[in-house]
């Protein structure tokens, strides 16, 4: 996991990216002007607000990371129609679970990302991850942490925890290097 | 406007609309508060991603090029998980009930404890 930016005055590249495409989308318009004064704000917006964050792990492998955001937006269209068929047939056969998921991961960045998309995901929404940050003692080495989701149809336990962590969790270890 | 750009637009709409109401069905129609959160997180991002579609669809071709709604949808796609998050936690902190069949309910007591909960230290 890398922590230190490569250049000083580009504390965090992609982000300034997404702001300069935010600022060109609200504007509806790739003229200079627009594109140097969105240019102007990604560069001194994250160097303003550099001393409010805390310092994030940056992004080692973007072109994995892109393929990791498609995928991502694949499955939340198989996820709407999977639920929206769970929903509409009957209550009855429907197997509800908390299931619990080792995590690998161990800084609070890639988790975030991996709990978002286990709730964007088929049929699991990520409750809780524990134990809680708070509970954690400094200086002491970090406990096994786990991943609470629920589950809406719970089939096989065993090959949902596998395809959590093979399909989301291992491209997130390589995207960040950790 | 073109005939069949009414139809796409005409799809997308219908398209977007039905999948927000199925989550609406499932908010009301699930048995408990776990499994109705369900439908809002799920079905409702590509229910709004598709009205969007079809507004964007529309607007460009009455007029200039539309793409605003793309940033509806990106922020939409950021602060649903993290809304659902949100609920359910706030769920499990006021130990809220799963219907019995739910499998895995054990797994929950761990996820529950808090600082206030360890021994303090001597």
């Amino acid at each position: 996991m890398r922590f230190k930016p490569k250049y000083r005055w580009l504390p965090t590249p992609y982000r300034s990216m997404l702001l300069l495409l935010v600022w060109l989308l609200l504007n509806q318009s790739v003229e200079a002007v627009h594109l140097f004064f969105g240019s102007v704000l990604a560069l001194v917006i994250p160097l303003l607000t550099l001393r409010f964050r805390d310092p994030q792990p940056l992004i080692e492998r973007p072109v994995l990371a892109l393929r990791y955001i498609l995928r991502v937006f694949g499955d939340i269209i198989t996820a709407n129609a999977q639920v929206a068929v769970l929903i509409l047939g009957p209550k009855r056969r429907l197997n509800p679970a908390f299931v619990r998921v080792p995590l690998d991961l161990q800084h609070e960045l890639p988790i975030t990302i991996l709990a978002s998309t286990v709730s964007m995901t088929p049929g699991t929404v990520s409750a809780e991850i524990y134990p809680s940050a708070e509970l954690l003692v400094p200086g002491e080495p970090l406990p096994q942490r786990w991943l609470l989701i629920h589950v809406l149809n719970l089939s096989d336990e065993a090959e949902l925890v596998a395809s959590i962590k093979q399909r989301y969790e291992a491209p997130l270890k390589e995207i960040f290097q950790c | 406007m073109q005939h069949w750009m009414e139809w796409a637009v005409a799809f997308f709409l219908l398209l977007g609309g039905s999948f927000v109401l199925i989550g609406s069905i499932g908010l009301s129609r699930m048995p408990d508060f776990f499994m109705r959160l369900h439908g809002p997180t799920k079905a409702t991002t590509l229910g709004m991603g598709g009205i969007l579609l079809g507004s964007i669809f529309f607007f460009s071709i009455s007029g200039d090029v539309s793409v605003h709604e793309l940033l509806i949808t990106i922020f939409l796609l950021i602060t649903a998980p993290i809304s659902a998050h949100m609920l359910i936690k706030t769920a499990l902190h006021h130990k809220l009930k799963a219907i019995d069949k739910t499998a895995g309910l054990d797994n929950i007591h761990p996820a529950q404890q808090k600082q206030h909960d360890r021994q303090p230290k001597p």
